[in-house]
């Protein structure tokens, strides 16, 4: 039985307690760096089905290709801002594969393979990319709406705004999630704290992300937070908290799904740091990773390619062959041809559509100059 | 004296305030080992040590309170906000707190904070970077804001604001960082704030205008002169509080006003500048105030932004207007 001094002493032992701030966070994994399955049971309560494991390595390829393809574009002047997502594949795709087309996505500017896995076509994210409102209509090519917000800029922002999401979708009782995207860096915004907070007092809908891929344009995570895990964050919101290994698709998605229907069910949000990286630069605009991390780290995280330890895994099951991956990249190519060539056939943005879609009803002025705008053909 | 871009003088002015004053510090986020985004802090977090050029966690709420703070110890802290278009995030510091501390502290305390961000357009950034809030800081009593239109200026008021005891908003145009090049004096020499600049002499027209304008309305009133008209181009440099007195001579020497602004219509400091000569000099005018703008849309995206933007052939239009009204 401890006595009222034991429990104080327990209480001041700060050295004790940053300790358990650490063990608390043990690191789920189900697929290791050679292909092989660490836990079996942890493999089974994912469920996935041969065809689900071939779906969501295509979409992984598909991921990779964009990223090979926009960097080339974008050196061209062809593409437009390009956030690189090499390294993340697995993070990326594998949470997206566990939600549905009616919850809704709220992704950073790195998160557009989720966005185009939810349906939004490639030529739209070309049009996103390069600034063109187009790629703002979130629309499957056949129309169908497609439950996204855009690709948020300001860091944070989207974090508060699917807290908000969440409640709705709560208070309509409909059976669906709101799942936010942020990184390392962006679990230092207030906004992250506020999110957090209000979805778990409301018990919201909500399935939060923060992608901790070692750096914040250039800070490291080590100088990010004194933190030891990211997820730890969320046990101050009384958020269930988990720490994924982030390379692992087959971890990323059991998390993500076993989150969406925790939140789904009403008992409120989860919160889930997946650790992976972005082997590439910040964005297309000019950052040199050089400057702030070593060509050493680089390569050793290269070893830890998602890709690989998928590709392994589906080809020692014999769902996978070289030829249906050159067969597979051949037609994602094509089909990023197809939409680099629709995205440039789409008209140039007209300033007197902007007039008319800043306020519903125009102000006097804004007649004016919408006037103005509509004579001069602009 | 040295050409220079106008990014390399705001670079200039930070080493000289660094290795002059030890309590000068420099913080925000990617200002260390990268230098900052557009590298205006480059090599400085080598030569001053991480105590005085540091890197802060993703949160501009936690730079602006960082600042209050720190001023409040004796330090001048100059705080990066990457893009001034991410000033939202920490508005309560700069117009809610550190604009008003002076005066809820009697005067006792001071805030001697710089406030540096890249503002403006043309540069074809991702949505919410580039943007034009200078409107939206400006009309806080108890703030400066500093938007300098060439090199020289870039160095010589950012001294100034750094010397300054009083906040100051500085917003270095992100179009001009590379595009704009000119002779800048070696050392350490500080630019008056709070005064315009005469940057053209003329007696026909006075086009009054700051910032990335600037350059812009120069371009015209040379074009303008080709045609016989001599417009007065007059550089707000500080567009918060405004120089009456350079303002209304120029108006009174010249009698037609064009005010000219790369901000949209509704925003900016055009309005504020017409209100003045209005009240002030309004019997000296010979026609009514013009005013060159963008218009009121949000930010566009970045593939309009150029046939957003007013431009030269914008202010010769306005003036042109304005000169033939009688
Ligand atoms: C409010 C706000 N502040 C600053 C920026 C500039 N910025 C863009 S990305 C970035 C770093 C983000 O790092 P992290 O959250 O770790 O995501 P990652 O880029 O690594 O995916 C910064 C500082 C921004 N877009 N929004």
């Amino acid at each position: 039985m401890s006595n009222i001094s034991n429990l104080n002493h327990q209480i001041l032992d700060f050295a004790t307690q940053l300790k358990a701030q650490d063990d608390n966070f043990p690191t789920l994994s189900v697929l290791n760096n050679d292909g092989q399955i660490v836990d079996e049971e942890a493999l089974k309560r994912a469920d996935l089905s041969n065809d689900d494991l071939v779906k969501l390595f295509s979409s992984m390829l598909l991921n990779r290709q964009l990223d090979i393809r926009s960097t080339k574009l974008a050196k061209q002047g062809r593409f437009g801002f390009f956030a690189p997502t090499a390294g993340q594949e697995a993070s990326q795709m594998g949470t997206a594969f566990a939600f549905r087309a009616e919850d809704w996505l709220f992704p950073g500017y790195r998160d557009i393979p989720q966005v185009v896995a939810k349906g939004w076509p490639i030529y739209k994210a070309i049009l996103w990319s390069r600034g063109h409102v187009l790629g703002n209509e979130f629309k499957t090519e056949d129309g169908q709406p497609v439950n996204s917000w855009f690709p948020q800029i300001i860091i944070g922002a989207q974090y508060v705004e699917a807290a908000g999401v969440a409640l709705g979708l709560k208070k309509r009782e409909q059976n669906a999630v709101a799942y936010a995207y942020t990184g390392d860096g962006g679990s230092s915004q207030g906004d992250f704290y506020e999110a957090l907070n209000f979805a778990g007092a409301y018990h919201a809908n909500a399935v939060f992300f923060v992608q901790n891929n070692g750096y914040a344009i250039s800070m490291p995570r080590a100088d990010q937070t004194a933190a030891a895990h990211l997820a730890a964050k969320g046990w101050a919101a009384g958020l269930p908290s988990i720490v994924v290994d982030g390379q692992d698709a087959i971890a990323a998605y059991l998390a993500a799904k076993e989150a969406r229907a925790w939140a789904v069910s009403g008992k409120g949000p989860v919160l889930i740091e997946l650790l992976t990286n972005r082997f590439e630069a910040h964005s297309t605009a000019g950052d040199d990773p050089l400057r702030y991390r070593s060509k050493e780290d680089i390569a050793d995280w290269w070893k830890k390619d998602p890709l690989i330890r998928m590709r392994k895994y589906l080809t020692d099951q014999g769902l996978w062959s070289e030829d249906q991956e050159k067969e597979t990249i051949a037609q994602i190519d094509a089909r990023i041809d197809a939409d680099i060539k629709k995205a440039d056939q789409v008209d140039k943005q007209k300033i007197s559509d902007y007039l008319k879609n800043t306020l519903e009803v125009p102000s006097y002025v804004m007649r004016e100059q919408i006037k103005k705008f509509e004579s001069e053909g602009r | 004296m040295a050409v220079k871009s106008y990014i390399e003088a705001v670079r200039d002015a930070q080493d000289l305030a660094l290795g002059r004053d030890e309590n000068v510090l420099i913080f925000g986020e990617d200002v260390g080992k990268n230098g900052g985004v557009f590298r205006a802090t480059d090599g400085l977090q080598t030569k001053y040590g991480v105590d005085r050029v540091f890197n802060t966690p993703l949160a501009e709420s936690g730079i602006g309170g960082l600042a209050i703070g720190l001023a409040s110890q004796g330090f001048r802290p100059i705080m990066e906000i990457q893009f001034f278009g991410f000033v939202y995030e920490t508005m309560d510091s700069i117009a809610g707190q550190m604009a008003r501390n002076r005066f809820r502290f009697n005067g006792t305390r001071q805030m001697p904070i710089v406030v540096r961000a890249p503002y403006g357009g043309g540069t074809k950034t991702p949505e919410m970077h580039a943007d034009n809030l200078e409107g939206l800081v400006a009309q806080n009593p108890g703030l400066r804001v500093v938007m300098p239109a060439n090199p020289a200026d870039a160095k010589g008021l950012l001294l100034s604001a750094i010397a300054s005891n009083d906040p100051v908003v500085f917003l270095e145009n992100i179009h001009l960082y590379r595009s704009l090049k000119g002779e800048v004096a070696d050392g350490y020499y500080t630019t008056p704030l709070d005064k315009a600049a005469i940057a053209r002499e003329g007696k026909d027209v006075s086009i009054i205008t700051y910032g990335g304008m600037t350059p812009v309305v120069l371009n015209a009133a040379e074009s303008l002169a080709k045609e016989g008209i001599d417009a007065e181009v007059v550089d707000l440099r500080t567009v918060s509080p405004l120089d009456i007195e350079t303002i209304g001579k120029s108006v009174e020497k010249t009698g037609r006003v064009v005010v000219a602004q790369e901000a949209q219509r509704i925003a900016g400091i055009s309005a504020s500048v017409m209100a003045e000569i209005s009240e002030r000099f309004i019997l000296s005018l010979r026609a009514p105030i013009g005013r060159v703008s963008a218009p009121d849309t949000v930010y566009p995206f970045a593939q309009a932004e150029n046939d957003w933007m007013a431009n030269a052939d914008d202010v010769i239009a306005k003036v042109k207007e304005v000169v033939n009204y009688d």
